[in-house]
């Protein structure tokens, strides 16, 4: 049963005293609100909550981690293996290249799609791009450069973050061999080059601690994908329709250098 | 444009009513069948194939309890590590003020249309509506929301809105509303899915390379970091973050969670509940703003609009831990017929039929009739990611609406009467209770009424009949069991039995 507040005096909280906020009013809008809503929500909120002992810290609230922290015990090699096979699950395309036949996979897959211009981070190695021909144009990532003009370019090649296995997930966050958020979604083919082992984890906690929450994280699954019709998957609805991944071996070469 | 901002559930009729028109609908309850069915195996595969589910299920429920119980400290530190990364945060005590601050901040930019990442919280609130009332032309871009847009409808599901229409209703749509909107439906169009895909693809294309506000929602919030969270499939979520020059994210107070890490249990759980994948294809976080990545400005709009009075419940709280999996629809025998609109609300489903009369409170027919849309079967606490116990929430619900009680009012703590209707069944339980009470007053009704049961009706008349309208009345014995038991054994009831 409900226990009862029979007043509704104020019960602030032991920790939890306000802190006006200067953020709070947005500076081109002061009418948007008065500081009203803020003192009104955290006061409902402090009255809700009359039954949680004033003495309450939120870490006296037990959360049990007793999840694994990875399913399974997999060499490196059969981590990756499993990577590449639910990227392909979820219908990435996977290749796999050493170091020295990195350029000329690229080079292929481009020519592959007919590629007339490729989007380069600035931090992608050099080396990555050597063997494209020059007539496939490249579009430098810069802050100058509008949707319109990404809406006209064919592909994109970048690195990435970290990769995790257990649920074929890329994870970029948008470094300097990853470039802008923008330039892996309005091109409608992403190559992505994931340097094996080193940047494959198994499992989500794993990927996770590896993660700066700073840094704006695109967490990339197979390409662009809805099920809104009977639940018919189809793929490529807004973001690229072709996802290419390259699971490159690390001997990690001069090609390796750009990385942050 | 046709007049097609209807956000509102306002006027809907109640549970039993509506639920009466769209069961007789075969075809709705066909797409249903097979849409709940087909992502209820899928789901139950993608769950198994993690050994430690449960423990995960219950670090989820434990991690927004502990969210929900330190509420207003975790919202203070969210506020300070977002407006510390560069975003605006706005705090809305309700819808009106919710769609008022979103109002101006659109205005404030000087533009007139807006993109919209697929969000309940905006539903909830009727944002489009509101924004249409201002001049302001909101677009929908998940594919499900665009066909519910186009077609002036409602949602009816909470991860896939359109599931009710089948492909040739969704062909007829584009082809017809696409061209009011913009770039009309390719000619000749079919109804094969990818082709109807394409077609949203063409028509969204020049609306997300033109535009300048997007807004959206949150999956997630992490008080420590503030970082917002954005699952999604089809990358319309990823083109409204990042290549408008405002963002406006408008986000329930109870998505928030304590840390990064904490969200390494909740991307386990949410995409396998959902869309039974082992993670969906696109999560996009995003911490205040970035240099010359993504919008320039955020704004965040933190809305409570009933969640302190859920909140206040501490039977009803739970329903604030839903991270909006929609795995509870799925498996709902009492959803898989009455389809979502029978809801009323933004919320349809067993989490709705709890949640939807905790925010909005049960004084209207509808909001009392939720809570009684269940079969009670526990299907949906089975399947639950953070295990919100619904069956218990709805008995609790049920008392209130019965009996009264105290609930909490936009902040304030009030006894609420009974819901009108049950006033005659409250009635009636208070005379039974009196009778059983008073066994000479029970035998002398029994005998009352086994000896007029020749003239007893079939239906009830007055607010019986609607209970009556579906079942048979039940007959009354020539003889009550007391009668019977004092004639055929009571005389000798302490000397033994006579028959041995």
């Amino acid at each position: 049963m409900t226990p009862q507040d029979p007043g509704s005096q104020s019960t602030q909280r032991p920790g939890t005293q306000s802190t006006q906020n200067p953020g709070a009013h947005s500076p081109q809008n002061p009418d948007t609100q008065g500081p009203g809503s803020r003192a009104l929500v955290m006061a409902r909120i402090r009255r809700a909550l009359a039954d949680v002992p004033r003495a309450e810290t939120p870490d006296a609230v037990p959360v049990e981690r007793t999840y694994h922290r990875v399913h399974g015990d997999r060499t490196p090699t059969e981590t990756v293996d499993l990577l590449a096979e639910h990227l392909a699950d979820y219908r990435a395309i996977v290749h796999r290249a050493d170091a020295p036949s990195l350029p000329a996979l690229i080079a292929r897959l481009l020519a592959d799609r007919g590629a007339t211009s490729v989007a380069v981070p600035p931090g992608l190695p050099d080396s990555w791009l050597s063997a494209v021909p020059d007539a496939v144009r490249r579009v430098p990532d810069t802050a100058e450069l509008t949707p319109h003009d990404l809406d006209a370019v064919s592909s994109v090649v970048t690195a990435c973050a970290v990769a995790i296995a257990e649920t074929g997930t890329v994870v970029l966050d948008a470094a300097p061999d990853q470039g802008r958020r923008r330039i892996t979604l309005v091109p409608d083919h992403h190559i992505c080059v994931i340097r094996v082992p080193d940047q494959v984890v198994d499992s989500v906690p794993e990927g996770l601690e590896r993660l700066d929450p700073g840094r704006p994280l695109t967490w990339i699954s197979g390409p662009s994908a809805t099920s809104d019709i009977e639940l018919d998957r189809v793929e490529g609805v807004h973001g690229p329709r072709t996802l290419e991944v390259i699971l490159t071996g690390s001997p990690a070469g001069p090609e390796t250098a750009g990385q942050s | 444009m046709s007049g097609t901002h209807q956000a509102t559930y306002l006027g809907m009729p109640a549970f039993p009513a509506a639920a009466d028109a769209s069961t007789r609908n075969t075809q709705l309850r066909a797409n249903l069948r097979h849409a709940t069915h087909t992502i209820r195996a899928k789901r139950a595969t993608a769950v198994a194939e993690l050994d430690d589910w449960s423990p995960l299920r219950a670090a989820g429920a434990a991690i927004k309890d502990r969210t929900l119980r330190h509420l207003d400290h975790y919202l203070e530190q969210l506020e300070s590590a977002v407006t510390a990364a560069g975003g605006h945060v706005h705090w809305a005590a309700d819808a009106d003020e919710a769609n008022r601050i979103v109002t101006e901040l659109v205005q404030a930019t000087g533009e007139r249309e807006v993109v919209k990442v697929k969000s309940m919280a905006t539903q909830e609130i009727g944002l489009n509506g509101a924004l249409a009332t201002a001049g302001i032309t909101a677009y929908e871009t998940d594919l499900a929301e665009l066909i519910v847009q186009l077609g002036d409808d409602l949602p009816s599901h909470i991860l896939v809105p359109a599931i009710h229409r089948n492909r040739g209703e969704i062909r007829d749509i584009f082809a017809e509303k696409m061209a009011e909107w913009g770039r009309p439906a390719p000619e000749g169009l079919t109804d094969a899915p990818a082709d109807l895909a394409e077609a949203a693809r063409l028509h969204l294309r020049e609306k997300f390379l033109n535009a300048k506000v997007g807004i959206s929602g949150a999956n997630f919030m992490v008080a420590e970091t503030g970082t917002l969270v954005v699952v999604e499939s089809e990358g319309n979520g990823r083109m409204c973050l990042t290549l408008p020059e405002t963002l406006i994210s408008v986000v329930g107070i109870e998505k928030v969670v304590p840390t990064f890490q904490d969200l390494e249990v909740f991307l386990q759980l949410l995409p396998r509940s959902s869309t039974a994948e082992r993670m969906n294809p696109y999560t996009s976080t995003w911490t205040g703003t970035t240099d010359a990545d993504g919008p320039r400005t955020f704004h965040l709009v933190l809305l409570d609009n009933g969640r302190t009075d859920t909140l206040a419940d501490t039977v009803g709280r739970q329903a604030l831990r839903c991270i909006r999996c929609s795995a509870c629809l799925n498996v709902c025998p009492v959803y898989e017929r009455a389809g979502g609109h029978a809801y009323g609300s933004a919320y349809p489903g067993p989490i709705g039929a709890i949640l939807t009369p905790q925010l909005r409170g049960i004084q209207s027919e509808l909001d009392a009739s939720l809570p009684y849309a269940s079969s009670l079967c526990g299907a949906c606490y089975e399947v639950c990611p953070v295990a919100i116990d619904i069956p218990e929430v709805l008995v609790h619900l049920r008392e209130r609406v019965v009996e009264g009680g105290p609930v909490s009012i936009r902040g304030t703590r009030t006894v609420i009467k009974p819901a009108k209707g049950h006033a005659a069944e409250r009635a009636a339980m208070r005379a039974a209770r009196w009778a059983l009470d008073h066994p000479r007053v029970l035998r002398t009704g029994q005998r009352l009424a086994s000896r007029t049961r020749r003239f007893h009706p079939r239906r009830l008349p007055g607010p019986g009949r609607a209970w009556s309208d579906t079942r048979e009345l039940p007959k009354v014995p020539e003889e009550s069991f007391r009668d019977w038991w004092q004639r055929t054994r009571g005389e000798s009831g302490t000397e033994g039995r006579k028959t041995t």
